[in-house]
């Protein structure tokens, strides 16, 4: 059981001129409560992973399967969630209800249970369907409509949440929302997260994955990467500020003991390492 | 990002047909086309074929990508053939098919329009091919100066022209997202009859219309911002004639009005 | 001087009356870097349009140098002086290719073809986009179309520009790159504004003013901030990682000065 990607590869316009190798033996494994976070640079294929993950692009080696069927378009139909970055400019309806109902009843759901279905996801997001969900999707702020977004996708109960970078431009209460809603899935869903800074989720992830050029070039568990952050160097990527103090810390002589994420914790083991405490 | 992919036809190169100055190039598709029109025989056509070739010759386009442009009218060229060379029992012909004959003047007179149709196709895709968008729109704009004298608005009209053609790799990959988005959410784009279908476009034409006005409002800001009034402007680029253009404009000139002249 | 002087502003969609900006004061000398902080729906994105005229405000005034917003016969003088950078570089980008869209602003100008071609090759070298002249925007990267409109905006030369959330949906890269044609900017002696809701941004700023609900909540040095977390809760702002780091080192009685936002920076101030 589980979303099961074994050894994926990728090729964009394979047989033209133009065909570019995006994934390349990607293997990937997603049970409910995973919080699965992929990190990577620009162009290092986790955008194209994704999309495969939901089934929207078929994989061009490698096998791909959830919960038993082989994953097609078919198959990920209210299967896969797929909340793409900035996926406020899918909003369309007259109503915000309207919006978030508009995935439910593609699946064939009757109206008033698609209703019902939006009004929840609305609560499950923070906006609450007595105020918002008569209003135009047009009439909401960034942060109101990215969530609205959000809600579109969790009406129709996928069994496996992807998010692509769900945090991008949002300030530190949108953050603090999409964390909210990330925690509350995984109890329902299997959840993967794509992004190209490991900050927002590296405490809270089951599961790290770190992709170069198309390839994992790590994987591991978040405490794995929180104990020694060069691991993310493979991805080209920044650790994050806290881990790369105590890391130039170690690298200077001072025995930090184990990393922690947390500023304050840090910084009593600077501080007892230092000799001041 | 995006992989380069020419937009549209247009293919740079460096042969002397891509360096001429493109208000030239669009009057002599123009003068070709009326040399074409005004042809009444074979020896009018003849001379526009030749010119073309050579045209095409130095321009170093591969002939196949000239010739794509006869794809979408290939049935209208059958079509033309068909129609003037096909009689319904005629007295004589050349070949009987049933109570349809092939009639020999007819056939001809066909071919004659099919040959100018081809002829014309085939010069037109010369030029798309071998100037780009921004090139033709800024002689448009150019050659339409004139009209300013009668109070047609040409620099707006041109700024526009140019900000469209600025746009459509944008918006294409913006309908693109949406498009997927929604398939995402269980949209379905290719199942039903026409109305069916219709409908399901919708959800990606509305986005894509709001996102379009809400740009529109945000690049007038920017543009004001950058002091922007119509009026006034000067170009960084602004190609000006050599000597090879009136050269090339003369020698187009000369052999239309020959050609319309001295042949029958 | 960039001048706001107690300024308010509010919207009025279909007859409500929506307060963007009440009262709010700030002012930016050439040379200066002042961080406009607040959380989304403070009103940093009014302050931003009226910065050069395209808002006129309801109460008070708004001078750049003299000339005052309200003054439709300074306007164009006025918008030379100071250049905008607005949030999403596709609302901004208005020509084929890059050189023709840096070249934008000054051909509304009517300056002659050498100077629009030096004004060209300044902007690209100022912002690190030598070499791309001739690319379309579409295939620039993210931090790389952000760098092309402030290139446009820098080809006005302008003695104030001012950056609304310039690095909201970039990549570390695309963030590290257009932050570091801010400072150099900034170095070059102009006054910038640079609007954002994250607080790491702007550690290096002369001043900082944060905004919530309309109103000019703090103003002051960014390192009056650190120490003040409430305030920066209640405005929707939270403390950089490394910030609060050091706070809790100072608050353990380490030696070691408010502010510090770079982690290789942090440990040399520790052990060098």
């Amino acid at each position: 059981m589980g979303l099961i990607l074994q050894g994926i590869g990728y090729t964009y316009s394979a047989g033209t001129a133009f065909s570019q190798r995006a994934l390349e033996g990607v293997t990937l494994t997603v049970e409910r409560g995973d919080l699965v976070l992929v990190l990577g640079a620009t162009g290092s294929g986790k955008s194209t992973l994704l999309r495969v993950a939901a089934g929207l692009l078929a994989a061009s080696d490698g096998t791909a399967s959830v919960d038993g069927e082989v994953l097609t378009r078919a198959s990920a139909r209210g299967v896969m969630g797929l909340v793409f970055q900035d996926a406020e400019s899918q909003l369309f309806a007259e109503t915000v209800a309207d919006d978030v109902a508009f995935g439910p009843r593609n699946l064939g759901v009757a109206t008033s249970d698609a209703l019902a279905a939006a009004r929840e996801a609305m609560k499950l997001v923070g906006l609450d369907p007595v105020t918002y969900g008569g209003r135009s999707p047009f009439s909401l702020s960034g942060g109101e409509a990215r969530r609205a977004a959000v809600a579109g996708v969790l009406a129709m109960r996928p069994r496996y949440l992807l998010l692509d970078e769900p945090t991008a431009g949002l300030d530190a209460h949108g953050r603090r929302a999409v964390r909210g809603i990330v925690e509350t899935m995984r109890e329902s869903a299997g959840v993967v997260i794509v992004s190209h800074t490991a900050e927002e989720f590296l405490d809270r992830a089951s599961r790290v994955l770190v992709l170069a050029g198309g390839s994992v070039a790590f994987e591991g568990s978040g405490a794995d990467v929180v104990s020694d952050p060069s691991l993310l160097d493979v991805g080209d990527l920044r650790p994050p500020d806290v881990l790369r103090v105590q890391q130039l810390a170690r690298t200077r002589g001072y025995d930090v003991g184990e990393f922690s994420l947390d500023p304050h914790h840090a910084a009593e083991k600077l501080a007892r390492a230092g000799g001041w405490l | 990002m995006g992989v380069p992919v020419p937009f549209g036809q247009f293919i740079p190169g460096d042969s002397a047909v891509h360096r001429t100055d493109p208000r030239v190039k669009l009057a002599t598709v123009a003068l070709y086309a009326v040399l074409l029109f005004s042809a009444r025989g074979w020896a009018g056509l003849a001379i526009a074929a030749l010119a073309g070739a050579a045209t095409l010759g130095v321009s170093r386009v591969p002939v196949r990508l000239a010739l794509r442009g006869l794809r979408p009218v290939a049935l209208l060229l059958m079509l033309t053939l068909v129609a003037n060379g096909l009689r319904w029992r005629p007295e004589s012909a050349l070949l009987r098919l049933g109570p349809l004959g092939v009639d020999g003047v007819g056939l001809s007179t066909g071919a004659f329009f099919a040959s100018r149709m081809i002829l014309l196709v085939v010069g037109t895709s010369l030029l798309t091919l071998t100037t780009s968008p921004v090139g033709l729109t800024d002689a448009l704009s150019r050659l339409m100066r004139p009209l300013r004298a009668v109070r047609v608005p040409v620099d707006d009209v041109a700024m526009m022209f140019s900000i469209a053609l600025r746009f459509i790799p944008t918006t294409a990959e913006e309908a693109e997202k949406i498009i997927v988005a929604q398939t995402a959410r269980g949209a379905v784009f290719d199942e039903g009859g026409l109305v069916r279908r219709a409908r399901a476009w919708v959800p990606v034409l509305i986005p894509l219309f709001v996102n379009l006005f809400r740009r529109a409002d945000a690049l007038a800001i920017a543009m004001e911002s950058r002091c922007y009034t119509g009026v006034g402007r000067t170009r960084l680029h602004e190609p000006s004639m050599r000597v090879a253009d009136w050269v090339t404009l003369a020698a187009g000139v000369s052999l239309t009005l020959g050609a319309l002249v001295l042949l029958p | 001087m960039l001048r706001f002087n107690d300024v308010s502003f509010s919207y009025r969609p279909s007859g409500r009356e929506v307060r963007a900006l009440r009262g709010v004061s700030l002012c930016v000398a050439p040379g200066e870097l002042i961080g406009v902080l607040g959380s989304n729906g403070s009103g940093k994105s009014t302050l931003v349009r009226l910065a050069n005229g395209i808002l006129l405000p309801e109460e008070g005034s708004v001078e750049v140098d003299g000339l005052c917003t309200s003054d439709e016969m300074g306007i164009h003088s006025l918008r030379q002086s100071v250049g905008v950078v607005f949030q999403h570089p596709d609302d901004q980008i208005v020509a084929t290719t890059v050189e023709d869209d840096v070249a934008f602003g000054p051909e509304n100008l009517g300056l002659d073809r050498a100077q629009l071609r030096a004004r060209v090759d300044e902007s690209l070298a100022a912002v690190g986009l030598v070499g791309l002249e001739r690319r379309e925007p579409h295939l620039l990267s993210g931090g790389q179309k952000q760098r092309l409109v402030i290139a446009g905006a820098v080809a006005m030369k302008p003695a104030y520009l001012v950056l609304d959330e310039p690095t909201s949906m970039l990549d570390p890269q695309g963030r590290a790159d257009v932050l570091a044609v801010i400072a150099q900017l900034r170095a070059s002696g102009r006054g910038i504004v640079h609007v954002t809701h994250d607080l790491a941004e702007v550690v290096h700023a002369d001043r900082v003013v944060v905004l919530r609900g309309g109103e000019v909540a703090f103003t002051g040095a960014p390192q009056e901030l650190f120490v003040r977390p409430e305030l920066l809760e209640s405005c929707g702002l939270e403390v950089p990682p490394v910030v609060a780091l050091v706070e809790r080192l100072r608050a353990l009685g380490v030696p070691v000065a408010s502010g510090i936002s770079d982690p290789t920076m942090l440990i040399e101030a520790l052990w060098d």
